[in-house]
């Protein structure tokens, strides 16, 4: 079936669909928890990628699980989109760091109060 | 084989994730986001959607990330985070991700999701004549939408890129 033969090495499947799921929620978990944290927002925006990409993971594996591909097709999109939302974001810093000199957001509190 | 194989992967990306949140310098955040960005493609490939991890690799760690660096370059941040973390942030975040983390667990053991045995289902990812069907019949509006998103974001970036004048900053 499969064109590679990386196929033929992994041999018969013994890791469940819930194993990645649980791998998915603890990376989402993770990203969340660095949005959370971290003050700088070029790491927060990395943080936010990363919890974009366990999403895939889960999206991945429902597709695989279930010999489907509309899933895979979802995460085609997903990709595209992020590139382009990467993209779009990172201008937006640095016109933002353009302007106020700096990346902290304890220090970009322009809406407060 | 491929169990061993899940567990290396899960491990650099689950590693390599923590990596990017506890690093102080963001140069090295941003290196470890690739690492962790490997071993998710290498979990792609376990599951037989090699397309998705060569697309992973290409765009995520050679556009995105290469981008990442170039802007943490450019904008030359002395060393990332300078001060201090208050206790309230590290409390509250931390008891927020761990409540995520409870309620994601608890829904994957109580709700555990059957599937039929992964070795008997058929195998749809692998090949790319069954992506270029989907492509270009089911998926044919959101492919010509996503390339106008991707052109709406090109010349978004070259507005935003450029220089305003007469704007005052907001104080």
């Amino acid at each position: 079936m499969s064109p590679l033969p990386l196929a033929a090495l992994s041999g018969p499947f013994a890791v469940t669909l819930n194993a990645y799921l649980y791998l998915a929620a603890v990376l989402f978990a993770i990203g969340f928890f660095g949005v959370l944290l971290r003050k700088n927002t070029l790491v927060i925006y990395m943080c936010l990628e990363l919890m974009l990409v366990a999403s895939t993971v889960a999206l991945v594996a429902f597709s695989r699980y279930n010999g489907v591909l509309d899933g895979d097709v979802f995460v085609f999109f997903i990709l595209t989109v992020a590139a382009a939302e990467v993209a779009v974001g990172l201008a937006i810093i640095v016109a933002l760091f353009r302007r106020r000199q700096t990346v902290q957001v304890e220090e970009l509190n322009a809406l407060k109060n | 084989m491929s169990d061993l194989l899940f567990h290396i992967f899960a491990l650099l990306s689950v590693a390599c994730a923590l990596g990017v949140v506890f690093n102080k310098n963001a140069v090295a955040s941003a290196l470890c986001f690739l690492l962790s960005l490997v071993g998710v493609a290498g979990l792609f490939v376990l599951l037989d959607a090699f397309l998705l991890a060569v697309l992973l690799v290409l765009v995520y760690a050679g556009a995105v990330v290469a981008l990442f660096l170039f802007i943490i370059m450019l904008l030359d941040m002395q060393g990332g985070d300078r001060k201090r973390f208050t206790k309230a942030t590290i409390l509250s975040s931390t008891v927020a991700a761990g409540l995520l983390v409870t309620g994601l667990v608890s829904f994957a053991s109580h709700g555990l999701v059957e599937t039929a045995d992964p070795a008997t289902v058929k195998v749809v990812g692998s090949s790319l004549r069954a992506y270029a069907e989907q492509l270009f019949t089911v998926y044919l509006l959101p492919v010509q939408i996503v390339g106008f998103l991707l052109l709406i974001a090109m010349l978004g970036v070259i507005v935003l890129s450029k220089k305003f004048e007469g704007l005052e900053d907001v104080k």
